[in-house]
């Protein structure tokens, strides 16, 4: 049972944070902009990079860069939105999820020309865990990223309602023609979405890179269960997407957990595939989620 | 004192024009209704003034300034609000961040107009912690109507605000336009009950494919016979 | 100065033959994008399915995969359009009906967990390591020849490719397509079985890029899981598309010879950096690829040879919602 808690849940749940804060922001730009942004992988990439890069400076621990991390990546991001999205606002947004999908591959081979191809992290030398009741084993980073992540979801939420510029996300969210009528500064809201978006992604980059290590692909490979996440909340839905999040975290540590026999349930080579075929299945049986998102 | 005044409106949403040389005017404090069959362009007008439908020629001229084809967000700093036909609310918000979204594009204390809202439409006030989109279709237009009036408009501009409306619920908004209209407020309003809508009206401008067909004052336009027959059914 | 002039001969040939290949699969991918607006972002799945299914069929038998089956290599080639297309066929009944930005997730889903098959199941694939010994035709010949007749057979199938994709997009069906594109709603009224037809669609523009994946094998006698990322296959031949000109089959084929030609040749480039900054220049040239495809969105959507008529421009120019 302990064994269970330590070695699954317990990394489910961190997973979950992870695969939570990246979908809030797919989810988001993808009400408010209507388009799948292919560049979000690559945003957290860009935010696990930039706090090393931080704590590389200044000595800091890796959760004090986060707000630094956060920060950059959301200029960042606006400075894209700027350059390489907004010339599209009129067009069909499948034109924006190309020019998204080149953004990915731009910011990639920036950070790998920043930082090089190695394998980097954050710490060096073994970190105990802290042991509570003789034999449940939390580690540092655990406990580190699960508070942070529930503090940046509370305070989005505090964001979404009650801020004026929360409100009207929601507002444009809802329903863009209507919000450009009713006088709401529409680019500012992108602004902000951008900003809560891409911050977020930062973070949950950060995270990766505490609970293992970075390497330029890992926002690539965040980006499918990301999408699973965000479909499975229902898209559009920031807080379907953090029930989507933990859904999809806790089935990819929890499918090789010895459930029926001695063997894992699924051999840990196709743990990453377990995000792909939950959103396929969805995509099947209930493209609009779990929680009514929009789709067609 | 004239608030609006388009003259020759020409345009549509592609290569085809939708409007022709249309004329349209509204005086201070007046109810102006549009009225016409299906199709005549009565909506396209209405998105013309208010700049969402581009205008190939003719000009707009609201409250002094031309506004022929400018951004939307700056005709609602203006003081021009709009209520669409379709789609006018936010579902996902409440009824209170409804209103709040309405005053968007104001940076000053909202309370007063808050207050003014719910004392003219005191459904809203029961309901305004519920979403939106749960609201009966009568309670809807009042909360679209009443997020057009947080813009504190000069002229509020209503697409159909009866549309598929009880006629208990048709006779309540009715009531409340000339309640808005009392306080100054100029209304220019779309309606297929019209009738009733030329009724309340001031003036009245009869619309057919995309052109005036006949421009006079409400009670003239009951009393003509061409228009009740043709218009009016009979 | 011979040895050079023969060097330099030896280069274009090789760059031929790989623009070649990508320009079968732009077809594929202009049938699918171009022509009927399906967003396909999973064009490295199908791709490894037609170059891991010849790799199976043609190679002597091996005790390190599945089979081989010492088939000829042009019923490689067959085998490799067969299953791609029977492939396409289960993923387009599942994802076809989606809107276009699920379209292209639920692709790159599915070329994702191909991928992972392809790295697990060493039975078959051989796992990392891949699937040697790949037959190419006239590998027999003497050095130069064995090379450009390679090139001759990929020019023969490109032409061929062209050949028959021109063919279906002036026969009715191709005007139903576009129409379909234009206006699915319009083109259901009219009594067209849209669902059908985007399948038949996404099944043939498919069955070109498991032809495409089948020719890499061939020409590099080898085939691994890293030939089938995503970066090189799929992002490489949607700029082609892009830049060539999407709805034209000309502008697939001279969109894939000029980027393949501007990507290999800044790789000659950065061959004769130093290795520290040769890393970092093939990095930049990723960069510039991304930056070429901006460029060409923002400035000429319609890519080198636009569509004939009506133009890709004019499609894009919807009037803003009321
Ligand atoms: N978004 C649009 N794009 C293209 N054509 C449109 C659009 N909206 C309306 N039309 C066309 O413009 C014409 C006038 O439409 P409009 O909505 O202005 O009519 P209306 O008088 O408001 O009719 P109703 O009484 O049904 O609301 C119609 O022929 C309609 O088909
Ligand atoms: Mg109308």
């Amino acid at each position: 049972m302990l064994e269970f808690i330590n070695f699954y849940l317990l990394p489910g749940l961190v997973l979950g944070c992870i695969y939570t804060l990246g979908a809030i922001g797919v989810s988001l730009l993808f009400g408010i902009m209507r388009f799948a942004h292919f560049a979000h992988g690559d945003m957290m990439t860009l935010g696990a990079y930039l706090a090393l890069a931080v704590v590389a400076v200044t000595g800091w621990p890796t959760i004090t860069a986060i707000p630094l991390a956060m920060l950059g990546t959301a200029a960042a991001a606006i400075f894209i939105d700027r350059f390489a999205y907004r010339p599209f606002r009129a067009s069909p947004t499948i034109i924006i999820v190309i020019a998204s999908f080149g953004v990915a591959l731009m910011v990639r081979s920036v950070i790998q020309i920043g930082w090089g191809l190695e394998i980097e992290s954050y710490a060096t030398g073994i970190q105990r865990p802290l042991i509570f009741f003789d034999s449940l084993r939390l580690s540092k980073n655990h406990i580190q990223i699960l508070v942070s992540t529930v503090l940046l979801v509370t305070a989005m939420h505090y964001f979404l309602s009650r801020t004026k510029t929360g409100k009207a996300m929601r507002a444009m969210s809802d329903d863009p023609d209507l919000a450009r009528i009713t006088g709401i500064d529409t680019e500012r809201v992108v602004t902000w979405t951008w900003i809560i978006g891409a911050g977020l992604a930062a973070a949950a980059g950060v995270f990766v890179g505490m609970d293992t290590q970075l390497n330029t692909f890992m926002g690539w490979n965040l980006l499918l269960p990301v999408f699973a996440a965000a479909i499975l909340g229902g898209i559009g839905r920031p807080y379907g997407a953090i029930a989507g999040g933990m859904v999809i975290g806790l089935a990819e540590e929890l499918s090789t957990y010895p459930w029926i026999t001695d063997a894992p349930l699924l051999s840990p080579g196709y743990k990453t595939g377990v995000a792909f075929g939950i959103m396929i299945i969805l995509l099947i049986w209930r493209p609009s989620g779990l929680f009514r998102g929009r789709v067609f | 004192m004239t608030l609006l005044e388009a003259t020759g409106m020409t345009g549509g949403y592609g290569e085809m024009d939708i409007l022709d040389s249309v004329h349209m005017s509204v005086d201070k404090g007046e109810i102006v209704s549009i009225i016409g069959p299906n199709g005549a362009g009565k909506s396209t007008a209405m998105k013309a003034i208010f700049g969402i439908v581009h205008l190939r020629q003719g000009r707009v001229i609201f409250d002094g300034d031309d506004i022929t084809n400018a951004a939307t967000q700056t005709q609602v700093q203006r003081g021009m609000a709009y209520v669409p036909q379709e789609r006018n609310i936010f579902p996902n918000l409440s009824v209170h961040e409804n209103l709040e979204m309405g005053a968007f594009s104001r940076n000053d204390d909202i309370t007063a107009s808050l207050d003014h809202v719910y004392e003219l439409f005191p459904p809203l006030r029961e309901k305004m912690r519920q979403p939106a989109g749960e609201l009966s279709g009568g309670q809807r237009q009042m909360v679209a109507i009443g997020r057009a009036l947080m813009v504190t408009p000069k002229l509020l501009m209503l697409d159909e605000p009866t549309a598929g409306l009880s006629p208990k619920f048709m006779a309540e908004i009715f009531d409340r336009i000339i309640a808005v209209n009392s306080t100054g407020i100029g209304i220019l309003m779309v309606e297929q009950n019209a009738r009733q809508a030329l009724e309340i009206s001031h003036r009245g401008y009869v619309l057919a494919t995309g052109r005036n067909r006949f421009t006079d004052a409400g009670a003239n336009l009951l009393a003509n016979e061409e228009v009740t027959k043709s218009f009016l059914g009979g | 100065m011979e040895q050079t002039l023969f060097g330099i001969m030896m280069y274009f040939v090789a760059m031929f033959t790989i623009g070649g290949i990508y320009a079968i699969i732009v077809l594929g991918l202009n049938m699918h994008w171009g022509v009927s607006g399906l967003f396909n972002a999973g064009i490295a799945g199908f791709f490894a399915i037609g170059a891991y299914t010849t790799a199976i069929l043609t190679t002597p038998t091996s005790p390190k995969h599945l089979g081989g089956f010492d088939l000829p290599v042009w019923l490689g080639m067959l085998g490799s359009m067969v299953t791609a297309g029977i492939v396409a066929y289960g993923v387009g009944r599942i994802c076809l009906r989606l809107r276009a930005d699920y379209l292209a997730i639920a692709t790159i889903g599915i070329a994702e967990i191909f991928r992972l098959v392809l790295k697990n199941e060493t039975w078959m694939t051989n796992g990392t390591r891949g699937i040697t010994n790949v037959p190419r035709p006239f590998e027999d010949f003497a050095t130069p020849w064995s090379q450009i007749a390679f090139l001759g057979v990929v020019i023969l199938v490109v032409a061929a490719t062209y050949f028959i994709v021109e063919r279906a997009l002036d026969a009715p069906w191709g005007r139903v397509m576009r129409a379909i594109r234009e206006n699915d709603t319009a083109a259901e009224a009219a009594g067209k079985n849209v669902v059908r037809f985007r399948l038949q669609a996404f099944v043939f523009g498919a069955m070109f890029m498991g032809l495409g994946g089948a020719m890499t094998a061939h020409a590099f006698k080898f085939i691994g899981p890293e030939a089938t990322e995503p970066l090189l296959t799929t992002f490489l031949v949607w700029v082609m598309l892009i830049i060539g000109g999407s709805g034209n089959n000309r502008g697939a084929i001279l969109g894939a010879i000029v980027v393949w030609a501007i990507w290999s040749m800044t790789q000659l480039v950065t061959g004769f950096l130093p290795p520290d900054w040769a890393v970092r220049a093939s990095l930049l040239r990723v960069f510039l690829v991304g930056l070429l495809l901006q460029v060409m969105l923002q400035n000429f959507s319609g890519g080198l040879i636009p569509e004939k008529s009506p133009k890709i421009g004019d499609r894009q120019k919807q009037t803003p919602a009321p």
